[in-house]
C-alpha cells in the first residue's frame, strides 16, 4: 500500500505542492504516493504539476497517484559543498561556487566568478575573523565622536600648519581607501572575513577622509598644497597588482609608519579637534596594520620563498621613487612647527628633534614588523631604510 | 548530402535564441554539426521543412499536423523524432466562475466563451471541439470572445489565454478555455485567485510539440541527433539550464497517437485542407 497524503481543501494553486513535495522527499524514484483532497481541481492541478516537475500520474488507478520522478534529485546529484561547514576555509575556493555562502550546497552549472584570488594562503590570516569583529565593534560616528564645537581659533601660522598636514592626510587616506576596495573586488568571497575586513577598512578610510577634510576646513575655505612626489609615492601603492605585496606595502610599511605619524600629531595637536581626529584614525589604522602583518607572516610561514618577493617589492618601489622628492617640504615644516609650538629658536630646535625622533620611531617600527614577518635583523634594517620618504 | 543538420524554430520569445544557441553548442561539443534558423510563425517553418530548406522543425502540434498533410500531398515523409516529457498528455479545460450557475457545457448555450488565439490548439481549437461534441456549434450557439495574441505562434504566446482568463474574471465572458497548466499558473500568480473558478469540462489527454524530421534530412544524421538528444540528462549541468529554459526534464521519443483530437478539430473547422493549405478565413499569421 503506497503512502497517502491528504491535502483536505488545499489546492496546488495555494501552496498544496509544498505538502506533496514534502511527502515525495522521503520516497525513491518509481515509488508511488496517493494524494487525497477535496479541492475540485485537484486532479487537473496535479496532472499539470507532475508534468512540469518530472513526476507522472499513474493512469492505471482511479484516485490521483503520483509516480515519483528523479529530476529534483538529478539537479543536486553533482552538487558540492563550498567547504564542509560554514567554518571550513578551504585551501582552494572554486570559482564555480560563485557567490554561494561558505558551507552552502552549490548546484553545479552556474557562471564562474571572475575573481583573481582563490587560494587561502595568498589572502588569509587566522587573525582576520577576530579583527573583523573588532572592526565592527569599534565603528564610530564622525558627527559625534569628535567634539567639533571645541575648535578654538589658533594663531595663523599654527592653523596653516594644521591645514597643510590635514591636506596631506586626506591624500594618503584616499589611497588607503582605494587599495582595499580594489583588493576586495578581486577576492573570492569564500574568504569572507578577509573581504569583510577589507570592506571595514575602506569604510574606516572613508571616515578618515571626512574628519581630516572637516578639520582642515574648520577655519579656512581652502586646503593646503599637494606635492607631486607624495602623489607619485602613493600611486605606486595603488598600482601594485598582487594582494600580499599590496597589503605589505600599504599596511605593514605604509600604514605602520603612518600610525607613528598619527600618534605624533595627537601628542602635538594644538587643539582638541586635531587631537580627536588623529586619535580616532590611529585606532583604526592599528587594526589595518595588524591584518597586514598577520597576513604577510601567514604567507611567509607557508612559503619562506615569499620573503624574496617582499624584498623585491620594496626595492622596486624604492627605484620607482628614486627620482621623486618624497615628502613635500611644506608637510615636513608643518610637522616641525606643530611640535615646536612657537617660533623661538629653542622651540624650533625642539620641534626639529621631535620630527627626527618620529622618523626614527617609524624606522624602528618597520624593522620590528619586518623581523616579525621573518626577515633577519640586518635585512629588516636595510629594507626599512628603503621605505618611501613620504611615510605612507 | 550536407553534413550540417539545420533546425528550424519559431521565435515566440527572445529566450528562443538562448535556447537554440545553447543546444547548438551542446551538439557541436559532441561532434554533431547543428545549426538553426528562426521563423516568426509556424506556417512558414512548415513550408520550409517540406521544401527541404531545413532538416528539422521544432513544431507545435498544429504545425505537425500541417506537416503531415503537406507531406501526404507531395508523397513525402515526415517523422517525429522527439518530444519533451511536458509535451505528453496535456489537457485543456473550460472554466466558469466558481459562483456561476452553469453546471454543464450545454448551459453555455447563448453565452460568451473566451478563448486564446485563433490558432491555439490548447486554448481555442481543442476546447471548442469539446463544445461541439457537447452539441454546441461555436459559430451559432455561443459567442466566442477570441483573444488573438501572437497569431501564427499556435498558442505558444500565453497572452491570449491570460486575456481570456481576465475576461472571465471581469465578467466579460461566462467561460474561458485554458491549458491545464495555465489554470494552475493563473491560480498561483493571482490572475484567477484560488477558489475563483470551477472546471466545467476537460478534454481527453493530447500531445503537444514534437521535433519533426523533414524529407530532406539525412536519416543517419537525424538518427545520430535523436540518440544524442534522448541521452541528454537533467543531471548534466551543461544541459540543465537549457532544459529548464525549454521547459522539460527529459526528452522522450516522438509519438503520433495523441494528435487525433486536434486533427479532427482541424478538419471540422477546415483550419487546413487535407493537402495542408490554409483554410481558416480569419487566420492571418
Amino acid at each position: 500500500m503506497p503512502p497517502t497524503i491528504d491535502l483536505e481543501d488545499l489546492g496546488l494553486d495555494s501552496g498544496g505542492h509544498l505538502l506533496v513535495e514534502r511527502a515525495l522527499a522521503g520516497l525513491t524514484p518509481g515509488d508511488r504516493l496517493v494524494v487525497r483532497g477535496r479541492h475540485p481541481a485537484l486532479g487537473v492541478h496535479l496532472a499539470a504539476w507532475c508534468r512540469a516537475e518530472g513526476h507522472r500520474l499513474d493512469p492505471a488507478v482511479e484516485g490521483p497517484t503520483i509516480i515519483r520522478g528523479h529530476a529534483d534529485l538529478d539537479r543536486w546529484r553533482d552538487a558540492q559543498r563550498a567547504g564542509a561547514t560554514a567554518n571550513d576555509v578551504v585551501a582552494h575556493a572554486s570559482r564555480h561556487w560563485g557567490l554561494a555562502a561558505r558551507g552552502a550546497l552549490v548546484e553545479p552549472g552556474g557562471p564562474a566568478l571572475a575573481v583573481d584570488w582563490v587560494d587561502r594562503d595568498l589572502v588569509w590570516a587566522d587573525l582576520a575573523p577576530r579583527l573583523y569583529a573588532q572592526a565592527t565593534a569599534n565603528q564610530w560616528d564622525p558627527a559625534t565622536a569628535v567634539d567639533w564645537a571645541a575648535a578654538g581659533s589658533l594663531p595663523e601660522h599654527v592653523e596653516g600648519a594644521v591645514v597643510q598636514v590635514m591636506t596631506y592626510l586626506v591624500e594618503n587616506e584616499q589611497a588607503a581607501l582605494m587599495i582595499p576596495a580594489r583588493l576586495l573586488s578581486r577576492l573570492h568571497p569564500h574568504f569572507r572575513e578577509v573581504m569583510q575586513l577589507l570592506a571595514a577598512q575602506a569604510a574606516d578610510e572613508a571616515r578618515h577622509v571626512e574628519i581630516f577634510s572637516r578639520r582642515a576646513l574648520l577655519n579656512r575655505d581652502v586646503l593646503g598644497l599637494s606635492g607631486a612626489g607624495g602623489r607619485a609615492s602613493l600611486q605606486t601603492l595603488i598600482e601594485e597588482p598582487d594582494f600580499t605585496l599590496a597589503s605589505f606595502l600599504l599596511s605593514v610599511l605604509g600604514e605602520g609608519s603612518f600610525l607613528d605619524l598619527l600618534h605624533f600629531l595627537h601628542r602635538h595637536a594644538p587643539d582638541r579637534v586635531t587631537a580627536d581626529v588623529t586619535r580616532l584614525a590611529a585606532r583604526d589604522e592599528a587594526r589595518h596594520v595588524a591584518f597586514g602583518v598577520a597576513h604577510t607572516a601567514h604567507v611567509v610561514r607557508a612559503d619562506q620563498g615569499f620573503l624574496h618577493l617582499l624584498r623585491t617589492a620594496v626595492e622596486r618601489r624604492h627605484a620607482a621613487l628614486a627620482d621623486t622628492a618624497g615628502l613635500n617640504k611644506q608637510v615636513f615644516d608643518a610637522l616641525v612647527v606643530l611640535a615646536a609650538g612657537s617660533w623661538t629658536p629653542t622651540a624650533i630646535s625642539h620641534g626639529w628633534q621631535e620630527v627626527l625622533r618620529l622618523q626614527q620611531a617609524m624606522d624602528e617600527g618597520r624593522r620590528r614588523r619586518l623581523e616579525y614577518i621573518g626577515f633577519p635583523a640586518d635585512e629588516a634594517a636595510a629594507l626599512s631604510a628603503l621605505h618611501t620618504r613620504n611615510f605612507m | 548530402m550536407r553534413h550540417t543538420l539545420l533546425l528550424g524554430a519559431v521565435a515566440y520569445d527572445p529566450k528562443v535564441v538562448t535556447i537554440w544557441t545553447g543546444f547548438r553548442s551542446w551538439f557541436r561539443d559532441r561532434g554533431l554539426d547543428l545549426d538553426y534558423v528562426l521563423y516568426s510563425q509556424y506556417e512558414r517553418q512548415v513550408e520550409e521543412l517540406l521544401a527541404g530548406r531545413i532538416d528539422l522543425a521544432w513544431n507545435s502540434p498544429l504545425a505537425w499536423l500541417r506537416a503531415q498533410r503537406l507531406a501526404r500531398a507531395q508523397d513525402a515523409t515526415v517523422r517525429p523524432i522527439a518530444m519533451r516529457d511536458t509535451d505528453r498528455d496535456l489537457t485543456s479545460v473550460v472554466v466558469v466562475r466558481a459562483d456561476s450557475a452553469h453546471q454543464t457545457l450545454s448551459d453555455l448555450r447563448g453565452r460568451t466563451v473566451a478563448t486564446g488565439a485563433v490558432d491555439s490548439p490548447q486554448a481555442t481549437l481543442l476546447p471548442l471541439a469539446l463544445l461541439r461534441a457537447a452539441g454546441l456549434d461555436p459559430k451559432v450557439d455561443i459567442e466566442v470572445l477570441r483573444f488573438d495574441v501572437g497569431v501564427g505562434l499556435h498558442g505558444d504566446h500565453v497572452g491570449g489565454e491570460r486575456d481570456a482568463a481576465q475576461a472571465l474574471r471581469a465578467g466579460r465572458a461566462d467561460a474561458a478555455c485554458l491549458l491545464d497548466a495555465n489554470l494552475l499558473l493563473f491560480g498561483r500568480e493571482g490572475t484567477l485567485p484560488a477558489g475563483s473558478v470551477r472546471v466545467l469540462a476537460q478534454t481527453a489527454p493530447y500531445d503537444h510539440c514534437n521535433l519533426t524530421a523533414g524529407p530532406a534530412a539525412d536519416p543517419a544524421l537525424v538518427d545520430h541527433f535523436g540518440k544524442l538528444l534522448l541521452g541528454m540528462s537533467y543531471a548534466d549541468d551543461s544541459a540543465r539550464p537549457l532544459l529548464d529554459l525549454e521547459g522539460l526534464k527529459q526528452w522522450l521519443p516522438g509519438r503520433t497517437d495523441r494528435y487525433a483530437a486536434l486533427d479532427r478539430a482541424v478538419t471540422e473547422t477546415d483550419f487546413y485542407d487535407p493537402r495542408g493549405a490554409l483554410g481558416a478565413a480569419d487566420y492571418r499569421p
